[in-house]
């Protein structure tokens, strides 16, 4: 430890090359941006590691293309949840009841289509809105009433998971109409010519290269209209073909076997989006405040019940969204799912950066939060690991990326 | 005087990047009080932690004597054990322990690991008396005022058979009736034989209380004063903290010609606002008061006269019961209910306590400047962050904000630089009337001469300026009129030309008595 400290003390001092006029600036801006970040870096970084570590312990199994897909299908309503327990946690809040909720969403799904046989957009659509009824109930409580998230999501994990169990009574529903199925385990549609490859996935790989490299070029562009200072070219670039490439690399992988899953694609539209309001909405700016100090965002003149009371909302339709795609998998509605999917779904937050104390975190922290479990639980089962052990090991995973962080802080304070 | 207590030579205290004290040497005599005064980031309080073993030996360089042995404090406790004690700014009193239990927190009188409540209360009240208190030892924290809670920090640190205090600006939170009984009480504690180290930025009290001054600037000692010598005078003291002479400690403002014709920006009429909990109490009562364009009105009250209760009232009921009274904007009628609506009408409130009302700490400077103007700087619900960087550029270079970006997270700044950042979000929100509370409390001279010039200019753009402030020369260098209040009321206004900090004073004591 003590040769760790040693050897980093001298890294603030910029290196003698760049000395020259703005030079040192910029250095400094993007040292501290990268300090700042440090733990999504340093959670970018692990997860690298364990992928490469897993990849190598299971013989290259773990990046098969059967295996990628995989991964992706079993994860999704875990990173889907996470996306929204990320926006509660940053705004001071926690939700417990996500996992029964999802139960609950995948039982009403079942009783609609299986019971009913309501055509399965429709039920859908009412699922999603159940979510959101069931979030704005919640929503309500803890924001205008003012009762701790904590314990009015606990009262919700209890009602919504009992309420699943009266639904089913006691049993387990299915099979989905074929259309839902799909948006568990389905895969994009496959046309034109024959090659190796998923045309349709390719194709929208390369798209969204293309919509990525295009978007990077117009906001450095934007920034030097505003006269700002812009990281220098050859950063950029690196930054550019460092992410080219690793989307590249999971584009074949998955148009290698089956083409990418709907439910990647689903996923992949709600990081966008949700990445774009937390970063740049005034909603998403509004969450932090309140987070950050509820007080001053209060004398702001930030409307902090409606946005706490929106998030909760959100919430709901996610985990609806969540519970649809869990249901969709099984192909049934079981009072058992979604079991711990809230631990899961807190844990990858925190994994991913968040704060115990709200005001910070990002989407994309989330998701790597997520992904660094979800490597941990495939890679455990590829290796035949047993769910006790599993368990252990993703609570130290845990403790030590929380704690790697708290530790960095200390450091950077005292 | 028997010789030095404590002698600090040469101590230099590094951490990575800065050096926070390159060259300090600190010598106390037995029995005095030793003032140590210095801009804020001068480095008293990373001193007072070396002195008392926060940092611990081996992270600084320098000698420490206390007593005339060399002194090696690996922790609080060892420095404690010797009888050094410090009382830091933020209280660390635990508010639903009892004063008791807080007194002997850790230190506790027991028996075989169980708590000898007889003697832990007969020990309790007759500290509480040695510091002037009366209150029953089992009485909560929580139940007692802050002037009161010091002074517990004072039984306390008696408890530990103290003999040297020292006192992190003891009177920072405190109005001038509690401060006043606390110097008195480092007073008495001298004629038992304390020595009390005592961290200040109010230069009379350091005139009042201090034998000697010790000057801290940029982490060196500058020199050190004898406070009795008639050639140490306030402006002397501050020369020496900010290293130039300060003639003129306010920017020099011509006094303001209100236009009679037009109606004032704001004006508040008949304003009465009950306390939240005990709704019996008036806590702003029947206060009427009004500011033109262009003009600067401070209000001066001691703490719990109702100024920032008036302040907070109206703005956006943000304080409370609201009783009766009507909000006037450019002679019309207006609803100030909620703070969108004041902040729509063009009123904008600066809080007295920018940490928890006033800034997202743990945010950087240009998202805590945008906030309450998000709109300004979006389109259609989306924030153009390049837009809000150069506006946040702007304000980083008109407000001089000293901060290498403006992605610094604001808790890191100092805080002048912090006040800076509240003050440019409410100035970005584009107010015709800014209510200030206290903009200067907790900064350094240079900063508040900077701040002051702010103001100044606010005004010159025609902004009606509400300045509320604890500091009368502030007042009195600042504004064109001045009301006072006192226990809820307006109890007299003062032209610039006719108030004297005595005539303020007089009419912010009226009739305390009778109303409480």
């Amino acid at each position: 430890m003590s040769t760790e400290l040693t050897a980093k003390s001298p890294a603030p001092a910029p290196p003698g090359g760049t000395r020259s006029g703005a030079g040192g600036g910029l250095l400094q801006l993007m040292l501290d941006g990268l300090r700042r970040n440090m733990r999504q870096y340093g959670m970018l970084l692990a997860l690298g590691l364990i992928v490469a570590l897993f990849a190598i312990w299971t013989d290259g199994d773990l990046l098969l293309p059967r295996n990628v897909s995989n991964l992706v299908l079993q994860n999704s309503y875990i990173l889907i949840l996470a996306i929204g327990m990320m926006l509660v946690i940053i705004a001071g809040h926690i939700d417990l009841s996500v996992g029964s909720l999802t139960a609950f969403v995948g039982a009403f799904a079942a009783v609609l289509t299986v019971q009913h046989h309501i055509s399965w957009p429709v039920a859908v659509v009412l699922c999603l809105l159940a979510g959101a009824v069931a979030g704005a109930a919640q929503g309500y409580f803890i924001a205008y009433l003012g009762i701790p998230s904590f314990i009015v999501t606990l009262a919700g994990m209890l009602v919504f998971r009992g309420v699943t169990e009266i639904l089913l009574e006691g049993q387990t529903l299915g099979p989905f109409p074929e259309g839902l199925q799909k948006m568990g385990n389905g895969f994009l549609p496959e046309v034109g010519p024959t090659t190796n490859y998923h045309n349709i996935t390719l194709l929208l790989g390369f798209g969204l290269i293309a919509f990525i490299v295009l978007q990077e070029v117009r906001d450095r562009k934007r920034q030097q209209e505003f006269a700002l200072d812009v990281v220098p070219r050859n950063i950029f670039l690196l930054k550019i073909v460092a992410m080219v490439s690793a989307i590249l690399v999971v584009t074949l992988l998955l148009a290698s076997y089956k083409g990418a899953p709907i439910i990647l694609l689903v996923l992949g539209a709600l990081v966008v989006g949700y990445g774009y309001v937390m970063r740049n909405a005034i909603f998403g700016r509004h969450i932090y405040a309140i987070g950050g100090n509820l007080p001053a965002a209060k004398l702001s003149g930030v409307k902090d019940k409606k946005v706490t009371f929106l998030v909760f909302v959100n919430m709901g339709v996610l985990a609806a969204l969540a519970g649809l795609a869990i249901a969709a998998r099984l192909n049934a509605a079981s009072p058992k799912a979604g079991l711990n999917y809230e631990l899961e779904a807190i844990a990858s937050a925190f994994i991913g950066g968040a704060s115990s104390s709200g005001g910070v975190g990002t989407v994309l922290g989330a998701i790597i939060g997520g992904l660094v479990l979800g490597v941990l639980n495939n890679g455990m089962n590829l290796l035949s690991v047993g769910t006790d052990w599993q368990q252990v090991i993703k609570g130290m995973a845990l403790l030590a990326a929380v704690g790697f962080d708290v530790w960095n802080k200390r450091k950077g304070v005292s | 005087m028997a010789g030095p207590v404590l002698e600090m030579r040469s101590i230099v205290k590094t951490f990575p990047g800065v050096k926070a004290l390159s060259d300090v040497t600190l010598t106390v005599q037995q029995g005095e009080v030793h003032a140590i005064c210095g801009e804020n980031g001068a480095g008293k309080s990373t001193l007072m932690k070396v002195l008392s073993g926060v940092h611990p030996h081996g992270t600084y360089e320098g000698d420490i004597l206390f007593e005339g042995e060399v002194c090696e404090f690996k922790d609080i406790r060892a420095s404690e054990h010797h009888g050094i004690v410090i009382i830091h700014q933020e209280l660390a009193l635990s508010p639903y322990l009892s004063l008791a239990e807080n007194i002997f927190l850790g230190n506790e009188h027991a028996k075989g690991g169980f708590i000898d409540w007889r003697e832990t209360l007969r020990h309790a009240t007759e500290l509480l008396r040695r510091v002037g208190l009366s209150d029953h030892p089992e009485t909560r924290v929580a139940d007692i005022g802050v002037g009161k809670q010091q002074l517990v920090e004072i039984a306390k640190a008696l408890s530990k058979k103290v003999k040297l205090l020292i006192l992190d600006e003891p009177t920072a939170a405190l109005n001038d009736e509690d401060s006043g009984k606390l110097l008195d009480l480092i007073l008495e504690l001298k004629k038992q034989g304390i020595t009390s180290i005592i961290i200040s930025h109010k230069l009379n009290e350091i005139r009042k209380v201090a034998d000697s001054v010790t000057i801290i600037r940029d982490g060196k000692s500058i020199e050190t004063l004898d406070v009795k010598a008639p050639d140490t005078t306030e402006d002397r003291i501050i020369s020496g903290m900010v290293g130039r002479d300060l003639d003129h400690r306010f920017p020099e403002r011509t006094p303001h010609e209100p236009e009679t014709g037009a109606a004032p920006a704001l004006e508040i009429r008949n304003w009465t606002v009950h306390h939240p909990i005990d709704h019996q109490r008036k806590v702003v009562d029947d206060v009427s008061i009004n500011v033109r364009r262009g003009e600067i009105v401070g209000i001066a009250g001691l703490m719990g006269a109702g100024r920032t209760e008036l302040a907070m009232s109206v703005f956006g009921r943000t304080y409370g019961l609201y009783g009766t009274g009507t909000v006037l904007k450019d002679g019309k009628e207006i609803r100030t209910k909620t703070v969108s609506e004041a902040v729509g009408h063009g009123i904008a409130y600066v809080t007295e306590d920018r940490k928890h009302y006033g800034l997202n700490l743990i945010d950087t400077i240009n998202r805590n400047i945008s906030l309450t103007a998000l709109s300004k700087v979006a389109k259609r619900g989306v924030v153009d962050e390049h837009e809000e960087r150069q506006v946040a550029e702007r304000f980083r270079k008109s407000m001089n904000i000293k901060a290498p970006t403006v992605f610094e997270p604001v808790g890191k700044l100092s805080g002048g630089n912090q006040q800076k950042v509240v003050l440019s979000k409410w100035i970005f929100a584009g107010p015709d009337v800014l209510i200030l509370d206290e903009p200067t409390r907790g900064i350094d001279v240079g900063a508040k001469y900077e701040i002051y010039t702010v103001i100044d200019q606010l005004a010159a753009e025609g902004k009606a300026v509400v300045f509320i402030s604890s500091e009368l020369p502030e007042l009195l260098g600042m504004c064109d009129r001045i009301y006072t209040m006192a226990a809820g009321r307006l109890t007299a206004e003062f032209p610039r030309a006719e108030a004297t900090q005595e005539s303020l004073m007089r009419q912010m004591t009226k009739d305390k008595e009778v109303t409480r």
